[in-house]
Formats: C-alpha cells, sequence, structure tokens
C-alpha cells in the first residue's frame, strides 16, 4: 500500500517542478490598475476645494492588495465565483481612476453637478442613516403593492383564460385601461386614498396585474387541450385540472408578467415618491436635487440600482424553484 | 422476468373487463355547411375480455372513434354504450393511451402516473405505481421529469399512468408506434399476458398489421376518410402465435389487400 503511494509521489514529484507558479493574470491587472488609482488619488494634487480623498485612497490599497493575493490564489477552485468577475474588477479600477482624475484633479467635469467619487463615498459615511431608511421605506410599498398585484392579476387572468364569461367582461378592461400609464392615476389616488403610501401602493398593484392578468390569460389559453382529455379521462374535476394542469402550464408566462410587472413598479414607486412622498428613495433624490446634493444624488442612483437588481434576482431565484421542470428556463 | 412483474402488478386486483358496443356511429367535423365526414355508419360489438384491433389508413378517423368510445366528445348519430349502458363522458374504467405520450411536464414520472389516483382521492397508492412503473421499466426513472425521457420511455410512463388504474376496457391508440422493435416486442408480450390476467377488454389502434394479428381476436379494417368498416377479420389462433403460421400468412394478406397493398407486399 505504502508502496503505491510512494511510487504515486514519484511520479507526481517531476510534473510539479516542472509547472512552476504561474500568476493569475486578471489579479495582476487589477493589482497594478487599482495601485494606479490609489496613486493618482493620493499623490497628485487636487484642483480647487475637494474633500479630503484620504478614505478613498485607503478603499483603494485594500482593493489593491486583495488583488495582489489573488495572483496567488487565482487558479483555486473555490475561487472561481469571484475569479470570474477579475476582469471586470480590474476595470472598474480604471473607472475609478478616470473618474478621479476628471472631477477632483483637474476639474474638467464641473461642480455641483459632477462630485468626486470621494464625496459620493462621504455620503455612504455621513448620510447612511437616512438612506436606510428610504430603502426601507420604499420596500414598505413596492413588496405589498406587488404582491397585492401579482395576486389579483394571476386570479383575473385565469378566470378569463378559463372562463368565456370572465373573458367577456375582462377583455374590455384590458384593452381601454391596460395601455394607461399606471402613473396617470397617481392624481385620482391621491384623493381616493388616506394616505401617499396606500395611493403608491395601489398604483404599483396595478401595474403589476395588468401585465400578469394579460400573460396569465393567454398562458391558458395556450395550454395544450390534450393535457385537458387526459386529465379527464383519468377522472380529474375541473378544480384539480385547474391545479394540476392550467396553473402549472401557465407559470411561465405569469413570470414573464410579474417580471414586466416588476419593472412597471420601480418606474410607479419613484416617480410616486417624487411627486408626493416624504420618505423613500424618490424622495431621497427629490430631496438632493433641491439642495445641490448631487453626491447624494448619486449614491442613492447606486443604492438603487443594486436594490431593484437584488429585487429582480428574488424574483428570478422563485422563478427558478418553480419552474425546475421546464428545460428552457432563461437564467437572469 | 416479464410474467413474474405481470403477476405481482394484477395481484391488487380489479374488475374484469366490460363489453363495448358501437352502433350506427357516424361522426363529422367542421359546420353543416362544409363538414368533414370521419365516421361513416361504423357498429361493431366487443365481448368483455377480447382484444379487437382497427386498422385502416392515415387520417381514416381511427382516433377520432376511440374519443368517443373514451367519452371524450358524442358522436352525432349513433350510440355507444360500455356493458350495454351508454357513453356520456369520460370514466377511468375506460382508459385511453394516445398517440402522444402527453406526460405533465411538470410532474415526475412518478406523480405523473399516480395522477388518477390521485385525481379520484384513492390514498395508499405508493405501492400500485410502483408496481405500474415496474412492469413498464421505468422504476429506476421514477424521479425523472418527461423532458429527461426518450421518446420510447416517455410512452411507456403513458402505458403505466393508465395501467395503475385498472381500467375495464383500454384504448390504445398506436401505443408501440414510437418504441423500437424489441422494446415493442416485450410491451406487446406484457400487453398480452396483463390483457389475459385481467381479463380487461382492449381496443388497438395499430399501423402494424402483424402487430394485430398478433394481439387481437378479431381485427376491423376501415376504409378512408370517411371511415367505413371493409373487412372483418375472426382472428382465432391459438397462442402463441407464430409470423410464420400459414393461416397467419393467410390473414395478413386478406388484410393488406383490403388496404390496397396487395400487388407489391401481400405476396
Ligand atoms: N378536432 C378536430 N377538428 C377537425 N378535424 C379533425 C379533428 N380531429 C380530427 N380531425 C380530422 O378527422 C380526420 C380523422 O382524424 P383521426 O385523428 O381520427 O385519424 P386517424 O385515423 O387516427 O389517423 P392516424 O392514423 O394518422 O392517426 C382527419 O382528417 C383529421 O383532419
Ligand atoms: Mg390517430
Amino acid at each position: 500500500m505504502s508502496d503505491v503511494a510512494g511510487s504515486a509521489v514519484g511520479a507526481v514529484a517531476p510534473v510539479a517542478v516542472h509547472s512552476v507558479f504561474r500568476p493569475w493574470w486578471p489579479g495582476v491587472a487589477s493589482t497594478a490598475v487599482w495601485a494606479v488609482a490609489a496613486a493618482v488619488t493620493g499623490l497628485l494634487p487636487d484642483h480647487g476645494r475637494a474633500p479630503a480623498g484620504q478614505p478613498l485612497v485607503e478603499c483603494e490599497v485594500v482593493i489593491a492588495i486583495l488583488s495582489a493575493l489573488s495572483v496567488l490564489i487565482g487558479q483555486a477552485g473555490w475561487f472561481a465565483p469571484l475569479a470570474y468577475h477579475g476582469r471586470r474588477i480590474a476595470v472598474l479600477g480604471g473607472a475609478v481612476a478616470v473618474w478621479e482624475i476628471v472631477t477632483a484633479k483637474t476639474g474638467w467635469l464641473p461642480l455641483p453637478f459632477f462630485p468626486s467619487p470621494q464625496a459620493v463615498l462621504d455620503v455612504y459615511r455621513v448620510d447612511s442613516g437616512r438612506l436606510a431608511q428610504s430603502v426601507f421605506s420604499s420596500l414598505l410599498i413596492l413588496v405589498p403593492g406587488f404582491l397585492l398585484g401579482a395576486v389579483t392579476g394571476f386570479l383575473a387572468g385565469l378566470a378569463m383564460g378559463w372562463s368565456p364569461e370572465a373573458r367577456y367582461w375582462g377583455n374590455p378592461v384590458i384593452r381601454l385601461l391596460g395601455p394607461l400609464p399606471p402613473i396617470a392615476w397617481l392624481p385620482v389616488a391621491l384623493f381616493v386614498f388616506p394616505t401617499i403610501s396606500t395611493a403608491s401602493i395601489f398604483l404599483i398593484a396595478l401595474a403589476t396585474a395588468f401585465p400578469v392578468a394579460v400573460l396569465t390569460a393567454s398562458g391558458v389559453t395556450l395550454v395544450d387541450s390534450r393535457l385537458y382529455d387526459v386529465g379527464r379521462t383519468l377522472g380529474a374535476s375541473e378544480g384539480f385540472l385547474i391545479r394540476t394542469i392550467v396553473i402549472p402550464a401557465t407559470l411561465p408566462h405569469v413570470f414573464v408578467g410579474l417580471f414586466m410587472g416588476l419593472g412597471a413598479s420601480f418606474i410607479v414607486l419613484i416617480v410616486a415618491e417624487m411627486l408626493g412622498a416624504k420618505a423613500g428613495l424618490g424622495w431621497y433624490l427629490q430631496w438632493a436635487q433641491g439642495w445641490a446634493a448631487y453626491a447624494n444624488l448619486y449614491a442613492a442612483l447606486a443604492v438603487m440600482s443594486v436594490l431593484f437588481s437584488g429585487v429582480t434576482m428574488a424574483l428570478f431565484a422563485v422563478r427558478r424553484r418553480a419552474l425546475r421542470w421546464n428545460r428552457e428556463t432563461v437564467e437572469w | 422476468m416479464v410474467t413474474a412483474s405481470v403477476a405481482s402488478a394484477t395481484s391488487a386486483g380489479g374488475l374484469a373487463g366490460a363489453s363495448v358496443q358501437v352502433r350506427a356511429v357516424s361522426h363529422a367535423f367542421g359546420d353543416a355547411g362544409q363538414a368533414l365526414p370521419v365516421l361513416d355508419d361504423v357498429t361493431f360489438d366487443v365481448p368483455a375480455g377480447e382484444t379487437v384491433a382497427l386498422l385502416g389508413p392515415s387520417g381514416c378517423g381511427k382516433s377520432t372513434l376511440l374519443r368517443l368510445i373514451a367519452g371524450l366528445s358524442a358522436p352525432q348519430a349513433g350510440r355507444i354504450g360500455v356493458d350495454q349502458v351508454r357513453v356520456v363522458g369520460p370514466d377511468p374504467s375506460r382508459l385511453l393511451v394516445f398517440q402522444d405520450p402527453l406526460l405533465l411536464p411538470w410532474r415526475t414520472v412518478e406523480a405523473n402516473v399516480a395522477y388518477g389516483l390521485e385525481a379520484r382521492k384513492i390514498g395508499d397508492g405508493q405501492e400500485r405505481v410502483r408496481q405500474a412503473l415496474r412492469m413498464v421499466g421505468l422504476a429506476a426513472f421514477a424521479a425523472a421529469y418527461p423532458h429527461e425521457l426518450s421518446g420510447g420511455m416517455a410512452q411507456r410512463a403513458a402505458f403505466a399512468r393508465v395501467l395503475v388504474n385498472h381500467p375495464r376496457v383500454l384504448l390504445l391508440d398506436e401505443p408501440f408506434g414510437k418504441l423500437d422493435s424489441l422494446t415493442r416486442m416485450t410491451m406487446q408480450e406484457e400487453l398480452l399476458a396483463l390483457a389475459r390476467r385481467h381479463a380487461f377488454t382492449t381496443i388497438l389502434v395499430t399501423h402494424d398489421v402483424e402487430e394485430a394479428l398478433l394481439l387481437a381476436t378479431r381485427v376491423l379494417v376501415f376504409s378512408p376518410r370517411p371511415a367505413r368498416i371493409i373487412l372483418d377479420v375472426d382472428n382465432g389462433l391459438p397462442f402463441p402465435r407464430l409470423r410464420d403460421d400459414p393461416a397467419f400468412i393467410a390473414r395478413r394478406r386478406e388484410i393488406l389487400i383490403a388496404l390496397g397493398h396487395g400487388e407489391e407486399f401481400a405476396r
């Protein structure tokens, strides 16, 4: 046994000697780029009055050091998920350096509209409480509105797809009111509902319900009718058919509707908050603009993009679970 | 091996076959203005427990006839009965294996097979499902989704989905058409053994003259659309049936001539 192990080591050893250390090149590039970014930020003189760049330099140095470490471990299997983004991280460093040069170092882009990266970074230090509060109150409107719209849209679409009577009454509503941008109802919603939050929730539900209803209804009509024959011969009642055939067959379409509804919901959310609310990310944008606090504006936009992208990814994770059986599941 | 699995599958018991009456059935598709006649005055009886094969050119109306017997639609003229009781709708005692597998893609193979038991709230069906899957050789694929099966495996799963319900009348629409010839032979033997043990009545649509003569006690040959019975062969050959038996060859020739292939193949 030990004999075999020994010979195996002996066979492997020359190969190990032969293959000298191979650096992970994206890590090398990232190290170089972020080091340059740190040098630009820390060593070049500032143009005019710019906030002290110390924290930004620290961030850049940390990223450069981590990149340097990754040169050693970049090939490791467990590092693969992060390694995938290696070249993107390197290019990001270049973008930060250029941004720093055209704002803080030369002033080519005018203040206050184009703050330096340091100024944006400072917002997260100084104003994170208000930003977190805004995210929270936006979610408090987005989530209930979206869920309410998803459920009503799904049920309405199911009814319209299954029952000719429901289709008769539902079609004109969808035809006439569907093309209206949901946000156009804001003035009406504002006096019908007691608060701006409930009005916004209603508008988001509306924005979600329409596409979900339309796609659910068309999904129901696309179900292969021979599957109903199979179900009926095997003894399925109408309710059982709906539960076991109509709904699962329609789900891929429902998720397309949900995806469209989510996009419309983001628009409604931000516009409603900009126009009437006292809290939320839309309100934060409006407030930042009012005070010419453009760094806050960009900081909030970045938060918004991460938030909305996260919500969309969550929807796709649900979809992936629900449609495991579907071989044509598209990733986002 | 085959007979052992069949024996275990049938030990769960079940009702014997029912007789089927098809009386002066005519059917057409489309509006009254431009109707497409499909069945023209078709009459035959199937005694309980017998196997009748239906042969006919493509598009003549064989699948339509099976749908009518299954109760999925009503004939425009004539009547269809099972044990002398008029058929008014689908019923799990009369089950149809469709030309395509038509598995539910969101259910695993096992859950597809269990569908009928679940629909009728027959609890404790797991053992029956397992037996049915073993019988069609899909025990190892119980947890697979339909898109992971080959065409032949999917058709066998569809077979299991029907057999698990112990039907009294089995309507088969070219059930072996998509199988390779070896699997097809195995399935034909399985079907024979099953039909004998369960004594269910079988109406088998097929394109394959030999298959009809191997399995059926009677073979009906249809004309091109609209389908009429143009030949009724009483096929009382003893089992096991041999393809080179002179009586077998004579019947095959007779049927091929009726189907219009007398010149090339019937010799
Ligand atoms: N739902 C329907 N609506 C209109 N026409 C139909 C319908 N179903 C079948 N037909 C027509 O009826 C005729 C018979 O169809 P059927 O499916 O019964 O043929 P078949 O004998 O089973 O053919 P094959 O052997 O090719 O399966 C065909 O001409 C077909 O076009
Ligand atoms: Mg057919």
